[in-house]
């Protein structure tokens, strides 16, 4: 159990990566006759920021989804920690310390800003549904201890003003910054982000972008993020995995993916036979 | 003071007191529909069916006697022993239980992600079907439940009023009791909701499925709790109603009283179900004392009825519900 392979190496800028903290083998994911996946192979290492890009239609989304275990993929094998994971729930993938965002925010509209990145706790809660119930012991100490954690997200990530507003009330990009929070509740071991930055104007942009290299550089939490614009990836993240029409075209440091060829032509559009 | 207006006063006391009874079954409604978009339709018979249950195994009843008999041509009826109620009140929880186990393992997880009316539609089709299980495991005859609450006149009350008004009000022990009950359930239930882990997980799920799986709460679980805690709902408003007039078939029909409290409370919420609960309870008793006597009484049947149609009419997402913006 959480053994982790592959040497570690420290960044330019000084951060020690790990070893592989979970890896896909050979994934494929059909839906019916569309093959959203073709064969991808990657790996995500301990403390990286690591992004998967590609044109739309790419698969990007799909991959995330498998990762998070709303998709089955067909075929491949998903390694997490040292072991192959079997067939799960999206909810047990999450318990077991993959938290994600989602591209149109799935967020708890009629609840507060609080009381949503408090669900990101869930798994670190174990008192039984009759503790709760009685309000005793181990669930009243569990709710202080949790409340303290998201209190200290809640302001690393600025969001103190709107703690007892419902998220229903939120401009986008306010939103966008709950959804991370609560996520960065559950103490991820791998946090995926699903286009975090998608519909911001500049300025949010740029909030967002500080905000993941705060989370990575002060919890050390691996990040997984998917991104359209490749900008903001190239200066975000470690390594980049390049996808087109659901297959893995490119995958290295921003710069070496810079330079290929196919990853030029995905982008620039070059006719496909 | 005039007479009229002391009388007015007992019939808004009363009134009060049945419309907990109708915020009872009305809660059950609303928990369950927040969580899953289920209308369980079968609320009431839900609460006939815990009634009938606690009376079975208070009274030692075989289940299936009829059946049984029937089909093998024996003559048992009774198993000659008597459970103590608070023992028969915890059987009858754990069979509400496994009811709601089971109603998610064969119907409702099985559609998933359907339109609300065809979830509607297993609904009423797990009414009939309760109400056919109950009368089978159970027999239809009328059966009188005693779990030991007090019943009768009041003479604190009524001595103390005959002493101030010099008119004695009628106040049911019972209905006192109910009242009493009922507010501490709904205090502890939305206490449960608000602040503990599995209540903030059902609103989460209520809210978004997709966010809640996202955060490791599996629906499965809450589902199960929910239609729990419905059965549980069902189970005290079954008491309550059973020990008042009698373990009898028509109780299902309190679940179209149901109906109007939620248009006025609004399907979503708590609060909403108590209040919507209490207006219809106060709003038909006092209506029928004023203007009863100038139409020929009878206004209990359809008061409450024409109060939600107007609601429908000025506010329809009830006093408490959420308003429905559509953005464009």
């Amino acid at each position: 159990m959480n053994e982790m392979t592959g040497d570690s190496y420290v960044t330019e800028d000084g951060r020690t990566i790990g070893g592989v903290v979970m890896e896909m083998k050979n994934i494929t994911l059909r839906f019916g006759g569309v093959v959203a996946i073709k064969d991808i192979s990657f790996d995500i290492r301990q403390g990286e920021i690591r992004a998967i890009i590609g044109p739309n239609g790419a698969g990007k989304s799909s991959m995330l989804n498998v990762i998070s275990g709303f998709y089955k993929p067909q075929e491949g094998e998903v390694w997490y920690l040292g072991e192959k994971r079997p067939p799960m729930k999206p909810y047990q993938v999450a318990r077991q310390g993959i938290a994600r965002t989602f591209q149109n925010i799935a967020l708890f509209e009629g609840m507060s800003v609080l009381d949503n990145v408090m669900t990101g706790r869930i798994r670190h809660m174990e008192a039984g549904l009759l503790a709760q119930a009685a309000w005793k012991g181990k669930a009243e100490a569990e709710e202080v201890a949790n409340r303290e954690a998201v209190e200290k997200i809640i302001d690393f990530l600025e969001i103190q003003h709107i703690r007892k507003t419902p998220v229903g009330r939120l401009p986008y990009g306010l939103k966008k910054r709950v959804e991370l929070a609560r996520a960065l509740a559950a103490e991820p071991s791998i946090l995926l982000l699903d286009e975090p930055m998608a519909g911001m104007n500049v300025e949010e942009k740029e909030d967002m972008s500080r905000f993941v290299l705060d989370v990575n550089d002060e919890f050390g939490t691996t990040i997984a993020l998917i991104e359209h614009d490749m900008g903001v990836v190239m200066d975000l993240s470690d390594r980049v995995v390049v996808m087109d029409y659901g297959k893995k075209i490119g995958d290295g440091t921003p710069d070496e993916v810079r330079t290929n060829q196919d990853v030029i032509d995905a982008y620039l559009g070059v006719a496909h036979d | 003071m005039p007479e009229q207006f002391i009388w007015g006063i007992e019939v808004f006391l009363n009134g009060l007191m049945t419309g907990v009874l109708y915020s009872l079954v009305a809660l059950g409604f609303v928990l369950i529909f927040k969580a899953s978009g289920i209308f369980n339709f079968a609320q009431g018979v839900m609460a006939l069916f815990a009634a009938l249950t606690l009376v079975g195994i208070m009274e030692g009843q075989v289940p299936f006697s009829h059946l049984i008999n029937a089909t093998f041509g024996t003559e048992i009826h009774h198993f000659g022993w008597h459970v103590p109620a608070w023992l028969a009140i915890i059987l009858t929880m754990g069979v509400m239980v496994l009811l709601a186990w089971l109603v998610n393992k064969l119907i409702f997880q099985h559609l998933v992600n359907q339109p609300p009316i065809i979830l509607f539609m297993a609904a009423i089709g797990l009414a009939y079907f309760l109400e056919g299980l109950g009368d089978m495991m159970w027999g239809a005859d009328i059966k009188e439940l005693d779990v030991g609450l007090p019943q009768g006149i009041n003479t604190t009350i009524d001595e103390v009023t005959y002493n101030l008004f010099g008119y004695g009000f009628f106040i049911d022990n019972l209905d006192l009791w109910a009242t009493g009950i009922a507010a501490v359930l709904v205090a502890a239930l939305v206490i449960f909701a608000q602040y503990s882990k599995h209540g903030r997980a059902m609103r989460a799920v209520a809210d978004d499925h997709q966010a809640a799986l996202s955060v490791g709460i599996s629906l499965k679980f809450i589902w199960i709790m929910v239609w729990s805690l419905a059965g549980f709902v069902a189970l005290v408003a079954g008491i309550m109603w059973g020990t008042k007039s009698g373990v009898q078939f028509s109780l299902s029909l309190i679940a179209l009283k149901a109906l109007p409290v939620l248009m006025l409370g609004g399907f979503t919420s708590i609060p909403g179900a108590i209040v919507g609960g209490l207006i219809i309870g106060v709003g038909e008793k006092l209506f029928e004392f004023i203007v009863g006597p100038l139409v020929g009484g009878a206004t209990e049947n359809w008061f409450a009825y024409v109060l939600a149609l107007i609601f429908l009419v000025f506010r329809p997402q009830g006093l408490f519900g959420e308003k429905i913006i559509e953005r464009v």
